[in-house]
Formats: C-alpha cells, structure tokens, sequence
C-alpha cells in the first residue's frame, strides 16, 4: 500500500511538470490555435537562462528565477515576431512545421554555446524531505506540485476573468472577427507567446534540480507534454493539468507495476485510446459539423 | 510559350501533355543512366539515397500533400517494411517475395493506423501519427525473438535472378531508381485516376467532397494504407542499402526528415518529392565540404581585404571551430524548415515554376501571381 501511495505522488510530481509544459501547449493553441512544438524547447532554454544567472553568474536564486522568466517572456516575443507572425492565417501546418524547425534550431544553438553536459542548480528546494508517517515527498517534487497549482489557477483566472483572457479567446474563436472587434490580435499573440514562454522558464527551473538541465530535456519532455494536453482536451486550462497528472500517474504506475518497456509506451497508448473514443479530450468542447 | 490546346478528356489527362517533356525526362534518365559510371562511389552511394528518400517522399506527398493527411510517423511505416525482409530474409526467402511481402504488410499497417486516424485531424492527426511511431519503436526494440532488440539485425545483400547485388554496385542503384520510377508513374497514374481525384477532393475540402458522395473514410484509410505500402517498398531498399537495422534508426528524427523532403521540395507536386530528396540528402557532404574547405576559403577572402596574415589565421581557426561545432546539422536543419515556410511555402519546385513563368511573361511577370491567400484561422472547434 505504501508503494502505492508512493508510486502515486511520485506520479503526480512528475505528471505536474507535464502539466506545466502542457500549460504553455495549450495557452498558445488557446489564443491562436497553434501547437507550438518548440515548447519544450523554450522550457530548455529557460532552464539555461536560469543557470547562467545563478550558476555562472552567482545571483540569488529568486532574482535569477525572475532575471529568466523576464528573458524568456522577451525571447517568446521575439521568437512569435520573427517566425509566427508573418505566416499567421496561413496553413496550422505550416505553422507546426517552422515551431519544429525553431526547435531543433534551439537545441542545436544551445548545444554549441552551453555545450552538451549535464548542469544543476543549486535550489532552496534542492535537498531535504517532508515525511507524513513513512510517506516520504523531496521538496523539490513539492515545490513543482505547489508552482504547478499556484499557475495553472493564475492562468484560469486570467482567461476567464481578464479583459485580455477574453480578447485571447475571441481571437482564437475567430481571428478575423475578432480583429473588426477592435482587438490588436497581433499583441494578443505576442503576449500569449510571452506568457508560454515563461510558463515554460518556470517549470524548466523547478525541474532543474530533478532532470538536470541539458539541450535534450525539452524534447523529451515536450513529447511526453502532449499526451497530457490532448487528455485534458487541448483547450482548456485545469485540464491540461489534469491530463499531465494522469499521464504521470499512469507512467509511475507502469513502470512499478509492469514489465520494462512499458512506462514509456503507457502514455501513448493511453493517447490512442483516448483519441479513438473521446477525441475531443477529458474537458473538450466539441461540436462537429454535420453534412 | 507554348499554348496546349486540350479537345478531350484523354488530351486533359495525359501523363506527357507534349514532346517537351519526353525529351526533357529522356535527357535526365539518359544522365541517371550512365551516372554510375562517371561518379565517385560515395557520390552514387549518395543518389541511391536520394531514391530511396523521394520514394518515402512521394508514399508521403500522395497522404499529405494530396490528401491533406499530416503524418509524423513514417519512420515506423518505413521500420516496418525493413523489418519484414530482415526477419524474412532469415528463412531463405527469395527477394522477390519478402520484397513484397514487406509492402503490403506496411500497406495493411497502413489501413489499420487509418481507421483510427479517420475521426482526427490536423493536430491531432499529427500528434496520433507521432504516438505511433514511439510505440512501433518501442515494440521494436522489446520483442527481441523476432527483431533482436536493441542489437539490431544484419541485413544480406540481395539475391536476385541467380546473381549477388551487393549494396554498392550499380545494379543496387538501378533497382532503386527502377522502383522510385514505377513508384512516380505509379502515382501519376493515381493521382489522375477517380481515386486520386477523391484525395485531392478530401485535401480541398472534406465537407464538399462528401457533399459530392466521396466517401471520405474509404479514401482516407485508401491513402493511409497506398502511402503506408510505398514506405514500406522503400524501407526494404533502406535495410539492404544500410545492410544493418537498429530500432534507434527509426526515430522521430527521421519522420520529422521525410516531413522536409516534402516541406522543402514542394508538398503540391512529386517534383518536389524528389527535389526534396536531394536537398536533403546532399546537405551532409555540403556540411563536409563546409567543414574541411570554407575556413581556407574564409581566410583567404580576409587577406585579399587586407588582413594581416595573423589575423586571417585566426580568423580560419574561428570559422574551423563553427563550422565543426557539435550541433551545426542541427541548426543548419532548424533554420532551413523556418526559412522555407517562412519565405518559399510552395518549396524548390515552386520556385522551379516562379523562374520558369518569369521567362515565358517576361517582362510581364508579377510576384503576386503566387501571392499566398491568407485564410484567417476560424476555430477548429467549430469545424
């Protein structure tokens, strides 16, 4: 039973971190109905930042953590500007196919000037345990549960109760529309790229001290992210939290509970399922046009 | 410029609309022909490549660029084909046999990955086809009495009508450019066919088509399992070619890589498929060459302006250093798909075709004759 419980919030530690990457999947297809692939690599990159100031640069960990999510929250601008925007209202799949291309092109960059070591950052979450009974939880698996709670509840309350949440939605219901609205769709990008950019910077910090920071962490992750995000229904806030904790639960689960192999498969066979029966997700609207 | 003029049907569809094109692709055949014989050994190593990439380019074009289904996962499909004749290669199987075999088990694959894929679209469909290509991966690496896991598997060399071809003579270039050739006409003559008229119906519009009575399932799990089965045709090609396979072969990577075949040929055309197929492939000794030549080249060009003969050598360890970086593919590749989906969406054949009507208008040409239409994105929720 004790492994159970273990296992389980080991599982949602580790489902919050795909929850948290899941977080900026789904804001940026929110606002514009766009997946960006290269997520995961901007949650890298973020990690990167965070180490330069506090590794490298010996800064406080909290003025570091701020110093990296603002960089990265000026580096997704950045990005939409130069790659997003000038093909904004073309093909998604044009769109899919140059955020895969910026990926590769961060990892390859970051690779080059960080190099392709493992690096760590020195957290105030980095050691020590909290035990309940025998029940033992590392601070640095809290710290990511409490982060992932704290934003994803920010972020819900951004959407639905904001000027700016609702200009987001509009734009994303109906990019034309919305601009005979009055709305500035193109800002309104721009900041919801600024925004995933630093969703991604903080869970990339508070993985540090779990994954280790290395030019391929995004990938992987990022990959695992989408299961989450599309259990949860690729619109919709608490759920692409719940799908990530779903998915982790579920990998936590099969890798103590199943033959080797399978803790890598479960996610993606869960997806299919899930695609094959409720395609529109956990929490989806989904209304289909009849002929 | 030249006026067809089109009194039937048959004039409409023909594979040759006028002699132009015979001489044309009889020149180039001609030169294929005989480039065994004139090019290094790497060089022609390189080309059987290029066949083998356009074929998998084209098996992807007719799902994606003519039924508007996005695939991330044919590395499996191609992992599969390879597979086959490796496990098949093992009970004395002639060629011929596990040749085919291994195509239409892909082809089955195919329709089966199909079906599912039928109530997704766009990114679902994408991340679906990804899900897929991690589990083939996975299965391949686990279920060691057939795929020998992680150790991989020898692939012999071919057997054919009593001879040897191994993967390095001529004859193993001519029986790939021999199947991307029947795969070409193949497709053509699909492509014009009441089916092919279907995908392209479905990519245009799934809602008008169905309106027409296509039978938008059918013709989905149709181009999933005839793009699954060229795949699968090509891996075989592939596993005998690299006369070694490994699951890591088969990665996301490499689907992501067929994606820029046809991405950066041109997804409207099987032009591109093959135009994609040698940008792609000819990257890697563009990058040797980058490597071993272009900082001599750089310090040079720096002492003609005027360096001093210290600085062009620093200068030519600088440019060695970048241009032996560990990620330079990595960059060079990121920064070829953005560039092209940014400035040339209708990709090298595209601008084959700009340059072509620049000539035949000139001095008429308008850049807004291929100005892209901007279709501002209504919710896909609402589709």
């Amino acid at each position: 039973m004790l492994d159970f419980v273990q296992q389980l919030v080991s599982g949602i530690a580790l489902g919050c971190v795909y929850g948290l990457i899941a977080l900026g999947f789904v804001l940026v297809y929110k606002a514009t109905e766009v997946v960006n692939f290269a997520q995961g690599d901007l949650m890298m990159l973020g990690g990167f930042f965070a180490f330069t100031f506090i590794g490298m640069l010996g800064l406080n960990y909290w003025l570091g953590f701020a110093g990296a999510v603002i960089c990265m929250a000026l580096f997704g601008m950045l990005a939409e500007r130069v790659v997003v925007r000038p093909i904004l209202g073309y093909p998604q799949f044009s769109i899919i196919m140059a955020t895969i291309g910026l990926g590769y092109f961060l990892r390859s960059i970051v690779g080059m000037i960080w190099g392709t070591d493992d690096f760590k950052i020195e957290t105030p979450f980095s050691h020590g345990v909290l035990r309940i009974g025998s029940l033992v939880l590392a601070y640095d698996k809290l710290s990511v549960i409490a982060a992932t709670v704290i934003l994803c509840t920010l972020l819900y309350l951004f959407f639905n109760r904001t000027t700016l949440g609702t200009a987001m939605r509009a734009s994303s219901e109906n990019m034309l529309a919305a601009y005979y609205m009055g709305i500035p769709v193109k800002r309104v990008v721009s900041i919801v790229w600024a925004i995933s950019a630093a969703v991604a910077t903080a869970a990339g910090v508070l993985l540090a001290p779990i994954t280790f920071i290395h030019s391929n962490v995004g990938l992987v992750l990022g990959l695992k992210a989408f299961p989450a995000a599309v259990l949860g229904g690729f619109g919709s806030i608490p759920g692409a939290v719940v799908g990530g904790v779903l998915i982790g639960v579920i990998e936590s689960m099969a890798g103590f509970y199943l033959p080797q192999g399978w803790k890598d498969v479960a996610p993606y066979l869960v997806l299919l399922v899930v695609l094959l029966l409720k395609p529109e997700g956990l929490f989806g609207v989904h209304t289909r046009k009849k002929v | 410029m030249r006026f067809l003029f089109k009194t039937d049907y048959e004039d409409d569809i023909r594979l040759f609309p006028h002699s132009g094109y015979v001489v044309s692709y009889g020149v180039l055949l001609a030169i294929l022909a005989i480039a065994p014989f004139v090019l290094s050994s790497y060089l022609v190593s390189q080309l059987v490549f290029v066949c083998i990439y356009a074929t998998v380019g084209v098996g992807l074009m007719i799902l994606t660029g003519f039924t508007g289904q996005a695939s991330l996962g044919h590395a499996a499909f191609l992992a599969i084909g390879a597979y086959t004749a490796a496990y098949l290669q093992q009970f004395n199987v002639p060629f011929p046999v596990y040749f085919l075999a291994a195509g239409l088990l892909t082809g089955v694959v195919g329709a089966l990955v199909g079906f599912p894929a039928l109530r997704l679209q766009g990114i679902y469909l994408v991340i679906a086809t990804i899900s897929f290509a991690f589990i083939v991966e996975e299965v391949l690496a686990r279920w060691e009495s057939v795929t020998h896991g992680n150790e991989g598997m020898r692939v012999k060399t071919i057997q054919l009508l009593g001879t040897t071809v191994s993967r390095d003579s001529p004859g193993f270039y001519f029986l790939c450019l021999g199947f991307l050739i029947l795969t070409i006409l193949g497709t053509l003559n699909l492509l014009r066919s009441p089916t092919g008229r279907a995908f392209v119906a479905i990519r245009d519009s799934e809602t008008a088509a169905r309106s027409m009575g296509v039978n938008v399932s059918l013709y989905k799990v149709k181009s999933f399992a005839i793009s699954a089965a060229i795949t699968g045709f090509a891996g075989v090609l592939f596993a005998h070619k690299l006369s070694f396979i490994s699951p890591e072969m088969f990665t996301l990577q490499l689907s992501i890589e067929f994606i820029i075949v046809i991405l950066i040929g041109g997804t409207f055309s099987l032009h591109g498929a093959v135009l994609g197929a040698i940008f792609l492939v000819m990257i890697d000794p563009f990058l040797t060459y980058l490597k071993d030549d272009m900082p001599g080249i750089i310090a040079g060009i720096a002492a003609t302006f005027g360096a001093g003969k210290d600085t062009a050598m620093r200068i030519k360890d600088s440019a060695a250093a970048i241009a032996s970086a560990n990620g330079l593919k990595g960059a060079i590749y990121g920064l070829i798909i953005v560039l092209f989906v940014l400035f040339e969406p209708l990709g090298l054949y595209g601008r084959w075709l700009k340059i072509k009507l620049f000539f035949q208008l000139f001095p008429l040409y308008k850049r807004a004759t291929f100005k892209r239409q901007k279709i501002y994105v209504k919710s896909e929720r609402n589709r």
